[in-house]
């Protein structure tokens, strides 16, 4: 498998916090790669700086083997926002938003064609051809999420980075949007990075999982190696966190990540001395990283 | 007796482009010690009762029809003299974002004080120390009580908002999304104290969330709103059998964590806009198993089985 | 909102059509000085020059070097502002330095000055208003510009290959529509009262008929001391009028843009009907099922 998309050693740090420290993955072509976290793990900083909305303090980004002008990265490499409410802008139509990215890309050469794509990029996210006309706020949470991602459809994308894409929707709707996503990586082959908060949803739709602590990325590996039998201390935490009709509440832990060393040594209930310094993100069998002290190949 | 009993409880807003009901005819009782869960989707009317209860509800909410029965008497008879005692000694409430509901000049402690004096008549230093005893019990260091709300986490500042709803002993605590901002890991953290809280002090709540799955794990009753009106009303451990086909549809929304990766098909289309509201069962359009009458009939909450109640025409 | 735009309407409708129908406010028609009468209904001048021809040849000259100075204001405070919000960095630092300093000038001293070495005339007077003017619209753009930069829908439009230009003019600028109209309104009050100092002050072309040398003949005629108020009375009540009615509309456009300021009517009419007093608690308005 070729890599399509490469991150190396990004770093971001934003006036003196460090959101973002050595992360480092591939996504290959048509892979959905899920990135999950609590919130300020940075995650969604990860997947602003690959979309260049906001510069890395360190490390690169390539994309396709190549450097690539902006409009040329624009026309391969598309974003899906969290909060449907807010990606749309209030002022213009549905069919205006699914228009530009065709005119701005050339995709097409007159009008009639224009009109017959963004009827099909409708039809083609599960919603009627009628909601051209329609603005932003006559819509529902799930069309609008529809809509955002028809948009990203235009211009036929290798990769889409989906930001939370189903955190802001009711649970109903939810599915339905994870299932057009992996209908879009499936039947097209559009590669994915999907940002997430939930690891179920993660596993659902991904082929693997980097889970993110503190701007680090602590673990990776197949998404159901990962839930089933994590490695990392963090990892473990998370999952045993989850709301489990089956299991009683029981505590764990809280403080702040720590400032040096590993990051979780804070709240870590294996923590020991050597977890002063910063543990590398080095892999344990061919398809499995973890970034830990106490986890090594053996193990 | 119940702590809570709410009758056919009406809310409307009023609004220049016509009456908008988001509640529509909801009863429900919750009785001593227990946690009862309300869960809906948004636009469900579930925080919509949660404030009604406390006659909260901003303009141009109003309540137009029904009884909210607490400790014997009717809510919806109250005067504001009689509101403003019964807020908080009765029933209290714990929202969704601590930091809008501290004050962020005033230490946690004083504030904690000042919400006892406003209802007891006791000294400064009594009640200062009933606000570290009261911090000490939702596991925050009594020698924080001069921290300011942005000097904590948002899990510590949960924590004091849940204390200051202790701190007058109601019998009934209301819990609006209390844990939804948080990260998981706090979330559980949170979660256990109350629930650990609740069974050593045996206060009753209500518990107002979204999420399913979390419901199931800590209420002992659930009731499952759709479009205003309650859709099933079952002790926890049976939703994980439910009746009703929305409940059925919801339970099947989650991917499953372990196991075989399956296909899940969540439920199609969106809830309805209750600006235009349906002769029929709200569910009726998004339904699998509807039938003729679905369409022209709304379904009444009955009881199937002991404690267990549907709205559904197939049941 | 509606008494507002109802002066304004009348306003411009004398400004328009007025001049045709009162003959040449230039022209000696009576004795200097008459009081109101039936032929010349405000009075005459110190020059013996219809008032009232004065009034609607000058609202004509007055409005419209508000609207120009307003217009001209916005456009550029438009152009400087959201430049300067959108790109950042050192382009922001150089427009808002710029800007900076003209909002520490002294207005007025500077509009005297400028006034007093450029060639008399409304053009002038226009100009001076409008570098006095810009910087304010300038840094409130700028400030909105700032919260809309980072707005999803923004961001989503980047990503979708956008440029700058477009994203400014298509996604930024209509979504301030209130501000920049507001802005416009408060900017067009400012220029008609500027205005009138300025020429009050006699650096306007005091041949020309506008408000402002109408003020300012009748101060040179000393028409205070000899109680000849129809000649200064008219054209200050008319400029209070406009001011008023600017200020009201600017407040109905804050009033639609903050669904906080709008009022519930249809419930406040159904709490009354059944004279259900409002507390801070929720009422309790029954209906029979």
């Amino acid at each position: 498998m070729s890599s399509l998309l490469e991150v190396r050693g990004l770093g971001k740090t934003f006036s003196a916090h460090r959101a973002l420290a050595d992360v480092t993955f591939d996504v290959a072509r048509g892979e959905a790669v899920a990135l999950v976290g609590e919130s300020g793990s940075g995650k969604s900083t990860t997947a602003r700086v690959i979309a260049r909305l906001t510069p890395p303090t360190e490390g690169s980004v390539q994309f396709g083997g190549a450097r690539l002008s902006n409009r040329a990265f624009r026309a391969r490499v598309q974003m899906i926002f969290q909060d449907p409410f807010a990606s749309l802008d209030p002022i213009h139509t549905i069919g205006y938003h699914l228009a530009r990215p065709l005119v701005i890309h050339k995709r097409v050469t007159n009008k009639s064609e224009l009109g017959a794509r963004v009827r099909a990029l409708l039809e083609q996210v599960g919603l009627s051809a009628e909601l051209v006309r329609k603005h932003p706020h006559q819509l529902s949470g799930g069309q609008r999420q529809r809509v955002a991602i028809a948009r990203a459809l235009a211009v036929d994308p290798e990769l889409i980075l989906a930001d939370e894409p189903t955190s802001m929707l009711d649970a109903s709707i939810r599915i339905g949007i994870l299932n057009l996503l992996r209908d879009l990586k499936e039947q097209r082959g559009i590669a994915l990075v999907f940002i997430t908060h939930d690891l179920a949803s993660a596993r659902y739709l991904a082929d693997r999982t980097l889970v993110m602590y503190a701007g680090h990325i602590v673990e990776s590996g197949p998404s159901a190696e990962v839930m089933d039998a994590p490695k990392h201390p963090y990892t473990k935490l998370l999952l045993a966190s989850l709301p489990d009709p089956l299991r009683p509440f029981t505590s764990a832990p809280i403080s702040s990540p720590s400032k040096s060393g590993c990051p979780f040594a804070s709240r870590c209930p294996e923590v020991h001395e050597r977890c002063t310094s910063l543990p590398a993100l080095h892999s344990i069998t061919t398809t499995r990283s973890v970034r830990c002290h106490a986890v090594s190949a053996s193990s | 007796m119940s702590r809570l009993v709410v009758e056919d409880l009406r809310v409307e807003y009023l609004t220049a482009k016509g009456r908008v009901r988001v509640v529509d005819g909801v009863s429900f009782e919750v009785g001593p010690g227990e946690i009862f869960g309300l869960a809906g989707e948004s636009g469900s009317g579930k925080s919509t009762i949660a404030l009604a209860v406390l006659r909260l509800l901003k303009q141009p909410a109003a309540i137009t029809g029904g009884r909210i029965v607490v400790g014997g008497r009717d809510v919806t008879a109250m005067s504001e003299d009689e509101l403003r005692r019964f807020r908080w000694r009765e029933v209290s409430l714990v929202t969704q974002s601590a930091m809008s509901a501290l004050n962020p000049v005033i230490p946690i402690g004083e504030q904690i004080a000042d919400a006892i004096e406003a209802h007891e008549s006791v000294a400064r230093k009594p009640a200062l120390a009933r606000a570290a005893e009261l911090l000490s019990l939702v596991g925050i260091d009594p020698a924080r009580t001069k921290s300011f709300a942005h000097e904590l986490s948002g899990g510590m500042r949960q924590r004091v908002v849940i204390a200051m709803a202790l701190a007058l002993q109601p019998p009934l605590v209301i819990m609006d999304e209390p844990t939804t901002a948080l990260d998981v890991i706090v979330q559980r953290e949170i979660l256990s104290q109350i629930a650990k809280l609740q069974a050593q002090l045996g206060f009753s709540i209500l518990f107002i969330t979204h999420d399913l799955s979390l419901m199931i794990s800590l209420c002992t009753h659930i009731g499952v709103l759709y479009a205003g009106r309650l859709a099933e009303v079952a002790p926890a451990a049976k939703l994980t059998t439910p009746r009703h086909p929305y409940t059925q549809g919801l339970v099947t929304c989650f991917p499953a964590l372990h196991g075989p990766r399956t296909e899940l098909v969540g439920i199609a289309g969106a809830p309805p806009d209750p600006r235009y509201p349906a002769p029929g069962c709200a569910f009726e359009p998004r339904c699998t198993q509807r039938l003729a009458i679905c369409g022209t009939c709304a379904p009444a909450l009955v009881r199937i089985e002991k404690h267990h109640e549907v709205a559904c025409h197939r049941c | 909102m509606k008494l507002g735009l109802g002066i304004l309407g009348a306003f411009a409708v004398i400004a328009i059509f007025g001049p045709l129908f009162v003959g040449d406010p230039t022209l000696q028609v009576a004795v200097p000085m008459s009081s109101p009468s039936w032929a010349h209904w405000l009075g005459t001048t110190g020059q013996g020059q219809d008032v009232l021809a004065q009034l609607v040849c000058g609202a004509r000259t007055s409005l419209v070097i508000g609207i120009f100075v307003g217009l001209s204001q916005i456009a550029v405070g438009a152009l400087v502002g959201t430049t300067a919000g959108y790109f950042g960095g050192w382009v922001d630092d150089v427009l808002t330095t710029i800007v900076n300093i003209f909002l520490i000038m002294p207005g007025l001293p500077l509009m005297v000055i400028i006034a007093a070495y450029l060639p008399t005339g409304s053009l002038t007077i226009a100009l001076v208003l409008v570098v006095t003017g810009w910087a304010w619209s300038a840094r409130v753009i700028r400030a909105q510009t700032l919260s809309l930069r980072d707005k999803d829908f923004v961001l989503a439009a980047t990503v979708s290959g956008e440029r700058g230009l477009r994203i400014i003019v298509a996604h930024i600028m209509p979504n301030m529509t209130s501000l920049l109209v507001s802005s416009f309104i408060g900017a067009t009050l400012y220029a008609i009262g500027a205005e009138v100092a300025l020429e009050f002050l006699g650096l306007g072309d005091v041949s020309k008929v506008t408000w402002g040398t109408n003020l300012f003949w009748a101060s040179n005629d000393s028409a205070l001391m000899t109680g000849a108020w129809w000649t200064f009375v008219p054209t200050g009540a008319c400029i209070a009028l406009v001011g008023f009615a600017l200020a009201m509309v600017n407040g109905a456009i804050d009033e639609l843009g903050n669904p906080r300021l709008r009022r519930e009517d249809a419930f406040l009419a159904e709490a009354a009907a059944r004279g259900v007093a409002l507390g801070v608690s929720t009422p309790v308005l029954r209906r029979e099922a």
